[in-house]
């Protein structure tokens, strides 16, 4: 967090008032990204990844806080403000097959973006679409198909594509490769590296799955029931998980290797409903350590080592 | 095949058909299969492969006149120590083995528990069914149950409807359900893979821990090799309807003989490891293309036009699964050259 953040995000929180039940779905989130940065977002569900990627460009109007974006505030533009910065923040959804319109050529998919930013004529948005598809190793012919021609792999190279088109600087991905199989898997995050470090993209990079968030990810932010427990560079937090609950989930990931020690820690119970928090730390009803000073203060996000952040009040333990 | 003693459920030759608009498509062509007693086997592909068909098929739950066992046999061996062959079963007795001799877990909890019966009601019900119980000692075993697959509080939660337990102990109750008239086999279809990773581990602990104490075959389908690696004895590789690779998990995953195994593997990120293949600017081994479709497979081994190691004879015909030692077998005509 050394240079001025291009994305600052302070004390958001998303509340939803459900048949009169108040939930809390974000609370206190603050982070920063500097320019070129992919930060992912990890948690289970319910954790509140999906609203913090939402929040940030407006897909959710946020309850409360601010979002900073190359110093810009976005939370009080307008509609009209907010649509001409739309085009530098873009979006990659989860599934290749509910994303992209059955009706719509490839094409008109690609363009859609342009065309309502009033962006070129239309032979060269067709142009940018095109160039767009050949950035995710599709022919450019496919302009001319629709998506129910392709793969699951291939519809997520197109939903990339359209993020493209604009050419973003920011991009928020969320799950870009959880729908897709194995053999494909690897491909889509081998792209997505590529076309970041190739276009020097800020990311925010949503998973639930921490092998793929480790891979593709410069630091990590771990969620837990909408606030955070820890954030820290990629490398140490896989080499050195501090939180309590980031090194339970670690030790919950299976895996292939026979080899591996097999000593998993297994955190007992469910997720809280977010109607429902645990007072003082939400993580405490589940958490192998804790005290019963957990249930009376919400730990505050402290730094315990360089660039390593964690919400919980035991240093004693390691 | 398998020289091992006293299969309880033993495949041969099976091949499961669909009959599509298109016209017919193999789903599964040709599985040998086999599960003992106190041992797990993962059937382990991606989407298409045929292991869950493989797994309807012995469960007799194919969607009648689409999909058909074309050829084959499923010999199962039933509680009584009968020894039958599935594929020959009419419906009615189909429906009493199933629930019975066999217990079966799914994907989605929601979609095997109904939602307007309460869960203990849903539990009694196959002992009632089979093993003829009144509904108050149904009851009583249903409660009893919940207790052994770790509900807590398990009389009040048999009184529940399923919408009020969480995802976990959904999947729990219908773990209570497959288990209530001591099966000799489990069938679990991607039985985790709808759950977080926390709850994921709480499912795979509790289930090889029934599977150890009640000495249960388990058929265990996933797409996810390190669930294969945390709960199988034995896998099968499935790629596009055929077995490619089966053999130990231990042996299989750190000796792969076929080069899809050797693909999915390597493909995965690893934890830990990761970090120092970004350092290392190294790329993540994917395998190139895509699945193939049922419709339209690629003449010989089906992985040729993905495969690296693939020469003209791989698509001169399907290769034989050759055995690697006696417990290992892969498709590959080039095994040998195969490996890491």
């Amino acid at each position: 967090m050394s240079a001025a953040p291009f994305l600052t995000v302070r004390d958001l929180a998303k509340h939803y008032v459900s048949r009169g039940t108040k939930l809390n779905i974000l609370e206190g989130i603050s982070f920063d990204i500097a320019k070129g940065e992919v930060v992912g977002l990890v948690g289970e569900s319910g954790s509140g990844k999906t609203t913090i990627g939402r929040s940030v460009l407006r897909l959710v109007e946020p309850s409360s806080g601010s979002v900073e974006f190359d110093g810009t505030e976005l939370t009080t533009l307008s509609a009209a403000q907010m649509r001409r910065t739309r085009p530098r923040m873009q979006y990659i959804f989860q599934d290749p097959f509910a994303s992209l319109s059955p009706r719509m050529t490839i094409g008109e998919i690609l363009t859609e973006g342009l065309k309502i930013q009033g962006i070129g004529t239309r032979k060269e948005r067709m142009d940018r679409a095109r160039n767009a598809l050949v950035q995710v190793d599709l022919p450019a012919e496919a302009v001319n198909r629709y998506a129910h021609e392709f793969s699951g792999g291939q519809r997520q190279r197109i939903g990339i594509a359209r993020a493209l088109t604009l050419a973003p600087e920011f991009i928020v991905a969320d799950e870009p490769v959880s729908a897709l199989d194995v053999s494909i898997q690897a491909q889509v995050i081998n792209l997505l590296r590529d076309l970041q470090q190739r276009l020097g993209l800020t990311m925010l990079f949503i998973s639930h799955d921490l092998a793929v968030v480790e891979y593709i990810c410069d630091r990590v932010i771990v969620l837990y029931l909408g606030r955070i427990m820890e954030i820290a560079s990629s490398a140490d937090l896989y080499a050195r998980p501090q939180h309590p609950y980031t090194r339970a989930l670690l030790s919950a990931i299976p895996s292939p290797d026979p080899d591996a020690p097999r000593n998993r820690q297994i955190l007992k119970g469910d997720i809280p409903s977010p109607a429902n928090p645990p007072s003082g730390c939400v993580f405490r009803t589940r958490c192998p350590v804790a005290l019963e000073a957990c249930a009376h203060t919400i730990p505050e996000l402290r730094e315990v080592s360089p660039g390593q952040f964690k919400a919980c009040i035991r240093d004693d333990l390691n | 095949m398998d020289e091992r003693v006293d299969p309880i459920l033993d495949i041969r030759g099976l091949r499961t058909i669909f009959r599509t608009r298109g016209g017919e498509i193999t789903a599964v062509d040709g599985i040998d299969l086999s599960v003992a007693a106190g041992e797990t086997v993962a059937l382990v592909g991606e989407s298409g492969s045929g292991k869950s068909v493989t797994s309807l098929s012995v469960m007799g739950l194919l969607t009648r006149n689409v999909g058909a066992i074309a050829a084959g046999s499923i010999h199962f061996k039933s509680k009584d120590g009968a020894i039958r062959d599935l594929v020959t079963l009419d419906e009615k007795q189909m429906r009493r083995i199933r629930g019975d001799d066999i217990g079966m877990v799914f994907q989605e909890p929601m979609s095997s528990l109904n939602p307007v019966f309460t869960v203990g009601d849903q539990i009694a019900e196959p002992i009632r069914i089979h093993r003829d119980a009144d509904r108050k000692s149904a009851m009583n075993s249903a409660v009893g149950l919940l207790d052994q697959v770790g509900i807590p509080d398990a009389k009040r939660r048999a009184g529940q409807y399923p919408h009020e337990l969480s995802g976990g102990m959904r999947q729990r109750a219908t773990i209570a359900m497959a288990l209530a008239c001591d099966p000799t086999l489990l069938i679990a279809d991607e039985p985790t893979t709808a759950l977080d990773v926390t709850i994921q581990a709480q499912i795979l602990d509790l289930l090889i821990k029934l599977q150890r104490e009640r000495g249960m075959g388990m058929l265990f389908v996933t797409h996810n090799l390190g669930v294969v690696a945390e709960i199988a004895h034995r896998v099968a590789v499935m790629y596009a309807g055929r077995i490619v690779e089966e053999g130990p998990v231990g042996e299989v995953f750190r000796n792969p003989r076929h080069p899809y195994t050797l693909g999915l593997l390597a493909s995965m990120p690893r934890l830990g490891e990761a970090t120092r293949m970004k350092q290392a600017g190294q790329k993540l081994a994917a395998i190139p293309g895509i699945v193939p479709s049922l419709a339209d497979m690629p003449d010989g081994c089906a992985f040729s036009p993905r495969c690296s190691y693939a020469i003209d004879a791989c698509r001169a015909a399907v290769p034989a699964l050759a055995a690697v030692n006696a417990m290992h077998r892969s498709r590959c005509i080039r095994w040998q050259e195969v490996g890491r």
